[in-house]
């Protein structure tokens, strides 16, 4: 059997839903009372593709601006990237496009990108179309996909999916771990010292990177 | 009614011929903690001039680039972090020899509410008969926090207080510290770039409220860093800070609610949880001999339920409670570590407030609500430490140390320090807390437990409100409540009292504080001071008896 082991990040605004669709998918349950991720949580899972299996170790990182500065570290050498926006909002939709630009300028390897549009269930509040959404994904070479948390709608399909681009793209790209499954076995699990060698490089953590808005002359008071 | 007399108890003690000073139950001779009491830093908050808060400012060495350039160095010895921290200590005390004369309390019969009976806003229900509101704002007067209520609509408010602030500091040259009301007490601290307001109705002093606020601004710093909070507003002095702290809000909301219950706060030390010694020992072993290959990690710290299982650390460095208090709070208040492993930056205002520490964050494992913390000055350290993590876990399991740590958080009844008043059998006592100073530890008779920690959250987001309604059973909140006047009055910098013993119909408290230990014991109403003092004896005596097993005797390092 054949093995991949890859690295995936989810990115998008605050309170989209990154982290509900994360647990969704991996710990099957979904929580109202789900407080804001701080910094990034780290799980693995792995995904079956036909007879080839797809080890995915995902980032799930925190959508509030002043971690904004940390998201290097966590697309650095990824492999895919879930970028996720709520339908009911609008600007969490247009800053996918910042997410775009930065990743397009700061990763140089091939990357699986999917677009998700999250809360699907809200129909009623839907502040962003399907056209519009799917149109911009395509104008990005990326898959589109509504998904609902809530409901669990659609969410194995966006793994499934991205596992199965990664497959396809492993026969080209150097950076995933490939392997056959006889010694695959023994490190199941836990990250081993040996994935942590050469997986992860991480940038300098500048704070000067952080965001502090526009800059305002007028000063009251 | 409340007599300080120092006399009295040495009478009485040499007169039962127990030296009852000898005992400090708890006491060792290296601290996992930093037991420098901050009451002194907090009176010298209230009391420093306008200048001297301007240059207390400037940041100080930075202890993070120090533990990295160390890392480079090799093993180079380096005891300057010591001795800055000293000198610091030094400094606070000068402080408070300009005490009361640049201290500005303005007595205004009227406080706030003339000024704004126009604003309905301000007499709208979510914020009209609040025990104590919290307000932080920027130096320009823009609304950054609000306890209650929507920050936006304060904006009004706000502009009050910026005004009020600035008009004592321009024309005066003086610093507003707080303005007294019949009913109401309402506290100005000014930190950095940032304004901290508390007005409050409860029974809290001054200083305490000071401390609260201090709290409030450690914990933004704790978020941004102080480098960055600064240099925000050099840059920007009307940024709106709301955008960078979104999401932690509630980290402030629920300091404030873990301020007003537990004593931890009160007496600036830090609760263990009671644990066989053999446990805690395999405990910090298991960290020990798995960590310290890993260079770069600085603490490991276990906790569980708002309580401290064990803490190793870097030689030379240790942590400061209110540090820790802050980390309670954040593991308290963040459920998404439950699910995942968390890579995140953790800023520790007094072990260095200008910079993150690193931190893997994950509970030990599903079937055990303690928290393993790993911080490290690395960024890139995620991998090992989480290998580290599952290792650790796993030499936890074996060694049966999970079931302790669960017992111990369950209360079995069994264990001595469940229910530690019937175990002592002293009946007319009916609450105690006593802090062992070396160590900055606490230990008190009745332990919030965490469903009943839920119940007041619950209590308090109903409401908040000021209550009239007369409770049954008094909790370990009640008690605490209680207490707060007797700590006040001990921790006093004027004057401070050893020993108040107070006697009516409702109950009898003692607080009692010597150089080893402060013990604060409520006891039947009406009792006899020397039938107290013997029971208090026997209650030190049942302390250093199982020492081991309330507090942490050894401070591990790496």
């Amino acid at each position: 059997m054949k093995v991949i082991e890859a690295k995936i990040v989810v990115l998008g605004s605050q309170g989209v839903g990154k982290t509900s669709l994360v647990v969704r998918y991996i710990g099957k349950m979904f929580s109202k009372h789900i407080s804001p991720t701080i910094g990034a949580s780290f799980f693995t899972c792995n995904i079956s593709v036909g007879d080839a299996r797809v080890k995915l170790q995902v980032w799930d990182t925190a959508g509030q601006e002043r971690f904004r500065s940390m998201a290097p570290m966590y697309y650095r050498n990824a492999n895919a990237a879930l970028l996720v926006f709520d339908i009911t909002s609008v600007s969490s939709f247009n800053a996918i496009k910042g997410w775009v630009k930065e990743l397009q300028s700061n990763v140089s390897e091939e990357m699986v990108v999917s677009l998700v549009g999250n809360k699907c269930d809200l129909q009623e509040s839907r502040a962003v179309t399907y056209a519009e959404a799917s149109s911009y994904a395509a104008s990005i070479g990326a898959k589109y996909c509504e998904t609902s948390a809530l409901h669990d709608q659609n969410i194995e399909q966006v793994f499934l999916s991205t596992a199965t681009a990664l497959l396809a793209l492993s026969a080209t790209n150097q950076t995933m771990r490939s392997y056959d499954s006889a010694d695959d076995e023994r490190q199941n699990g836990s990250p081993t010292e040996e994935q942590a060698t050469g997986k992860v490089e991480l940038p300098a953590w500048n704070t000067d990177n952080i965001a502090h808005g526009e800059l305002q002359r007028n000063m009251c008071c | 009614m409340a007599s300080t007399s120092k006399d009295n108890v040495q009478a009485s003690t040499s007169g039962q011929g127990n030296p009852a000073d000898d005992l400090e139950p708890g006491a060792c001779p290296e601290s996992v903690l930093n037991p420098s009491d901050s009451f002194e830093e907090f009176a010298s908050e209230m009391s420093s001039s306008l200048q001297e808060r301007n240059i207390n400012l400037k940041s100080k060495s930075s202890t993070i680039s120090e533990i990295q350039s160390e890392i480079c160095d090799g093993n180079k010895d380096n005891t300057e972090i010591t001795s800055t921290k000293s000198s610091d200590d030094l400094q606070s005390k000068d402080d408070q020899m300009s005490a009361l004369a640049s201290s500005c309390n303005l007595s205004n019969q009227n406080g706030e509410d003339s000024d704004n009976e126009k604003d309905d806003y301000l007499q709208s229900p979510e914020l009209v008969n609040k025990e104590k509101h919290v307000f932080v704002l920027s130096s320009a007067g823009k609304p950054i926090y609000s306890r209650y209520g929507n920050e936006d609509r304060l904006a009004g408010l706000c502009g009050v207080i910026q005004a009020l602030v600035s008009v004592v500091e321009d024309q005066n040259q003086d610093i507003l510290r707080s303005i007294i009301t019949k009913d109401c007490k309402a506290v100005f601290l000014v930190k950095g770039p940032l304004i901290l307001v508390a007005v409050s109705k409860s029974n809290e002093s001054e200083t305490q409220l000071v401390l609260q606020l201090t709290y409030a601004f450690n914990q933004i710093v704790s978020v941004l860093t102080l480098t960055q909070l600064n240099r925000i507003f050099e840059q920007r002095r009307n940024y709106d800070l709301r955008r960078l702290l979104s999401g932690a809000e509630r980290l402030i909301d629920n300091l404030f609610i873990f301020m007003e219950k537990d004593p931890a706060f009160l007496l600036g030390a830090v609760r263990c949880l009671p644990l066989p010694e053999k446990a805690r020992e395999n405990i910090t072993n298991a960290i020990t001999t798995t960590c310290h290959k890993i260079r770069d990690l600085v603490f490991a710290i276990l906790i569980a339920g708002n309580q401290l299982i064990t803490l190793v650390r870097m030689k030379k460095y240790t942590l400061h409670p209110s540090d820790i208090h802050l980390l309670f709070n954040l593991v308290r208040s963040s459920e998404s570590f439950k699910t995942a492993e968390s890579w995140t930056p953790i800023c520790l205002p007094k072990f260095d407030a200008t910079g993150f520490l690193h931190g893997h964050v994950s509970y030990i494992s599903e079937d055990c609500q303690a928290c393993l913390l790993l911080l490290t000055v690395q960024r890139d350290a995620f991998f090992p430490l989480s290998q580290a993590k599952h290792t650790i876990a796993e030499k936890l399991r074996r060694s049966n140390c999970l079931v302790a740590i669960n017992d111990a958080l369950n209360r079995n009844q069994e264990l001595p320090t469940t229910n530690p008043l019937k175990h002592i059998g002293i009946p007319e006592i009916r609450h105690f807390m006593y802090k062992c100073k070396s160590t900055a530890q606490l230990f008190t008779s009745d332990p919030i437990s965490l469903d009943r920690l839920q119940d007041y959250r619950i209590r308090h987001k109903e409401g908040g409100d000021v209550s009239e309604k007369k409770i049954e059973k008094l909790s370990d909140i009640d008690y605490v409540r209680n207490y707060r006047k007797f700590c006040s009055k001990i921790h006093c910098t004027s004057s401070p009292a050893k020993l108040i013993f107070r006697s009516n119909s409702d109950d009898t408290v003692l607080a009692w504080v010597t150089n080893g230990f402060e013990l604060y014991v409520t006891f039947d109403a009406l009792m006899e001071k020397d039938q107290a003092i013997k029971a208090v004896d026997r209650l030190l005596r049942w302390i250093k008896r199982e020492e081991q097993r309330i507090f942490i005797m050894n401070a591990p390092t790496f």
